[in-house]
């Protein structure tokens, strides 16, 4: 899309969205197109439309409650869990659909990983934690799966950590431990985008650190979509930025504009800290 | 209570509420507390005393007592064990019939006169095992030495002395220890020995005539009465029939053979009156001189009684001998049980929490469920027999085992049905355990593994039932304490009183899921109440009662130390 900036109103009172991402030649990996999602009678995202490049790091703010999360468990249909979903539009993953009576959802999912709010290791050892999408796919060979455990354990720099004890509980991990795991587990499966909803939420600071430097190395190999809390992280790991705000998407452009000159009030007022 | 005056208008404005200031008692909530404690302690007081009853006259029912040797004033002689003592009340006409200076003592102490029970023995003798002795009419108790106390394989303990002891025509009187036991070592053993011949010997020969004339009558049937087909079978089958004849005669004869050796040895007996009687040596179980045992005697009696309780069979309409059947019956049903109500239930919950579409259905479901757990239990009993054993064992009889019609096979009550009876009775708790812990996983668990690209079977497969795992484990162990300790409805499908042979043997197919068996909990209930004399069964109810309770208590162990490996996985350690 062109980094148009307008600030036409819309019908029922809300302006259009501003866009002015940034994009490279590899061209977009993820095209939503007005897509609308309800709970129920209740509607939680208003008319979505966006393009994320392949290969760069996006990210979705917001403040609580605006579908942030929402939009991006749309990505990988971890909604599907949820009764009485309904949605409208579409969402392609590299010009396939994603939704529709004929989307094989677990080849979809097989195809991006996921990373969630609070860890979430599987009460298995480390090493079967880190090939479960391999299990998934029914591969027993042995070395092939320590091959593949070594990789995204290195890939998600947790390998010099836990190399020695591969076969302990995972759950015996700290907090950032247990973080970078799921994302090993997530890249193990070797998939094109990687999902992360609010990844540092339940961690310290340090840990936070080590896991925005490791996006920093992942988003040469992934398309990343995250979504977070924390502005700073927001600016400090992410190509392009969305702010959503009730359901709706209110600017989309380059992070480094949205943070120094957003061109909107709203992205303007969430930014500087007057509300959110 | 919340005492609300409106305040004069102030920075707030009027009707602002005033809060008190005080806490009154029942905010506090002290006498909560008082009334929680006292129930938790009067819980536990119930419980202790109950397992410090079972305890005591368990463990105590073993222990060999002395005899007593009471004269009466009538001048009646007698010996036996004291049992307990109790103070009741005399009636009116007995105590008129008294001398004056007892009559007037009993009344002023308000008609109440002191009883004890004496355990007399010598059924034979006297028609009775037991009586009760009034305080007044006893003129002396003495504690003789040379009294003995055997116990029988019939009639129940003799209490009295060994005149003489007569070896294969040799007679002793008044023989020694070495005697007498080398003489019933020897009676016993040849009793095994024929008992051997009698039951497993002969009893095959029997199952072989009996599968004999199986096979004519299933040839009759396949290719119809009369056929020649049919007749050429009857006719191999008379065949072997007359040399399995051969052997039954040439067994017969043998086990008289050792039916008359062993009569060969026996030995006189004579109760306290002095009447006599000669009985054969193979009838004495056990025997002692209760009054001269040292310590170490008196344990080495006690010990060999709880052998022989563990591990033999019941003798003397249960009141007497072992109960190992009913604790192999007990086990066995148990297991069976629980291997039917685990997949059953796991799987139903399975489905009713993971893939059934949650709606009004499944809450009925659900309802009934939880209510079919308050369903009496002789219910589901009556629906056993009805259903399992009539219908479902009735038609198994008609479909494969036409040949032994009238006579049923797996239409009757048996340890399969009784198995299948209880574990419809404990699918409930199966059930809302199941779901309970199905519930419980995280729903980040399931996300994490469907976020890999699991398929939810997968997901189930190997992340929720791993994790849901104790808390299903901890449904069937509630299950299994329920099972074990069910007794009415196991009445009706497949609980005999006495069994003729265990559920398992060497026999093919070594299980014998059809048979009847025998139950601890229905021992404790037979021993109890149904017995000749209920007295004679009393020791054995607590004694049953323990062995009960030890069973359960062992086989929960054993599941709540599975469980908690298995909990111990999930706790973060290394394992």
């Amino acid at each position: 899309m062109s980094a148009v900036a307008s600030t036409k109103v819309t019908d029922d009172g809300y302006e259009d969205t501003v866009y002015h991402p940034v994009t490279n030649d590899s061209g977009p990996e993820i095209t939503i197109k007005d897509f609308n999602l309800w709970y129920g009678a209740a509607q939680a995202l208003y008319g979505i439309s966006m393009d994320m490049t392949k290969g760069m790091v996006t990210s979705l703010i917001g403040p609580s409650g605006c579908g942030k999360s929402t939009l991006l468990r749309s990505l990988n249909r971890m909604n599907d869990l949820i009764d009485n979903l309904s949605v409208s539009g579409e969402i392609r993953l590299s010009g396939e659909p994603l939704f529709g009576p004929q989307v094989d959802v677990i080849a979809l999912r097989k195809r991006m990983g996921m990373v969630f709010q609070k860890p979430n290791p599987f009460p298995m050892s480390i090493a079967e934690n880190v090939t479960y999408p391999l299990k998934v796919d029914g591969i027993t060979n042995k070395s092939m799966l320590a091959d593949a455990c070594e990789a995204a354990l290195k890939g998600a720099a947790l390998w010099g950590e836990v190399k020695d004890r591969l076969k302990d509980s995972a759950l015996g991990l700290s907090g950032g431990q247990q973080q970078r795991l799921c994302i090993a587990r997530a890249i193990a499966g070797n998939p094109d985008v990687l999902l992360m909803d609010e990844p540092c939420s339940a961690l310290d600071p340090i840990a936070t650190l080590r896991i925005e430097e490791l996006i920093d190395e992942l988003k040469s190999s992934y398309t990343i979509v995250i979504v977070t809390h924390n502005m700073q992280q927001a600016a400090r790991v992410s190509d392009n930025t969305a702010f959503m705000y009730l359901g709706r998407l209110i600017e989309y452009g380059a992070t480094k504009e949205i943070f120094t000159k957003p061109r909107t009030k709203r992205t303007e007022e969430y930014v500087t800290g007057r509300f959110g | 209570m919340t005492d609300t005056t409106t305040s004069p208008a102030g920075k707030f404005g009027v009707g602002r509420i005033q809060r008190h200031k005080a806490s009154d008692l029942a905010s506090i909530g002290e006498p909560m507390i008082w009334a929680m404690g006292g129930s938790l302690v009067f819980g536990l007081l119930m419980i202790t005393g109950f397992l410090a009853l079972i305890f005591y006259q368990g463990f105590t029912a073993f222990w060999p007592k002395p005899i007593d040797v009471v004269t009466l004033t009538n001048g009646q002689v007698f010996a036996g064990e004291p049992l307990r003592s109790e103070s009741y009340r005399l009636p009116k006409d007995k105590i008129a019939a008294l001398p004056d200076a007892l009559r007037i003592e009993i009344e002023d102490n308000g008609n109440m006169v002191e009883r004890t029970l004496y355990r007399i023995g010598n059924y034979d003798f006297y028609g009775d095992d037991f009586k009760w002795v009034t305080a007044y009419e006893v003129a002396k108790v003495e504690e003789p030495k040379d009294l003995v106390l055997i116990e029988r394989q019939e009639w129940g303990v003799f209490i009295g002395r060994i005149v003489s002891v007569t070896l294969n025509g040799v007679t002793t009187p008044n023989p020694d220890v070495k005697t007498l036991s080398a003489g019933q070592a020897e009676a016993r053993a040849l009793r095994k020995a024929r008992i051997a011949i009698e039951r497993d010997e002969v009893g095959e020969v029997n199952r072989r005539i009996n599968g004999l004339r199986l096979k004519t009558r299933g040839a009759e049937l396949s290719y119809g009465e009369g056929s020649d087909r049919a007749k050429a079978v009857a006719a191999e089958v008379a065949n072997e029939l007359a040399a399995l004849n051969q052997d039954f005669t040439r067994l017969s004869a043998k086990a008289t053979q050792a039916r008359a050796r062993e009569a060969a040895l026996t030995v006189t007996l004579a109760e306290i009156g002095g009447e006599t009687k000669e009985m054969p040596l193979a009838n004495i179980v056990r025997y002692f001189d209760p009054n001269s045992l040292s310590l170490t005697q008196k344990i080495s009696v006690y010990l060999s009684r709880w052998w022989e309780f563990l591990s033999t069979e019941p003798r003397e309409a249960n009141t007497e001998g072992g109960v190992w059947p009913a604790i192999f019956g007990t086990l066995v049903m148990t297991v069976v049980m629980s291997l039917l109500v685990a997949p059953f239930g796991v799987m139903a919950a399975l489905y009713l929490r993971e893939y059934a579409r949650q709606g009004r259905i499944v809450s009925l479901v659900r309802i009934c469920v939880n209510n079919l757990a308050g369903v009496p239990s002789i219910v589901y009993g009556v629906f056993g027999l009805g259903f399992f054993a009539y219908v479902l064992g009735g038609n198994i009889d008609a479909l494969f085992f036409p040949e032994r019609l009238p006579n049923p096979t797996f239409g009757t009550g048996g340890l399969l049905w009784a198995s299948l009876t209880l574990a419809l009775l404990t699918v409930p708790v199966v059930i809302v355990a199941t779901e309970e812990a199905l519930a419980a996983v995280p729903r980040s668990m399931r996300e994490g593994s469907l976020a890999c690209g699991a398929s939810k079977w997968q997901t189930i497969r190997w992340i929720v039932l791993p994790r849901a795992m104790p808390g299903i484990m901890t449904g069937l162990i509630l299950a299994m304490a329920r099972g074990a300790g069910e007794v009415a409805p196991l009445m009706i499908v497949g609980v005999v009183k006495l069994a003729p042979a265990l559920p398992v043997d060497g026999i093919f197919p070594y299980m014998h899921l059809e048979r009847s068996f025998m139950h601890l909990g229905f021992h404790i209930y037979d021993v109890g109440f149904q017995s000749r004399n209920s007295e004679a069964g009393r020791s054995m109810v607590f004694v049953t009662a323990l062995v009960l309770l030890a069973l359960v208590l062992i086989m929960n162990t054993v599941s709540i130390n599975v469980r908690n490996r298995l909990k111990r996985r999930f706790a973060g350690d290394k394992f």
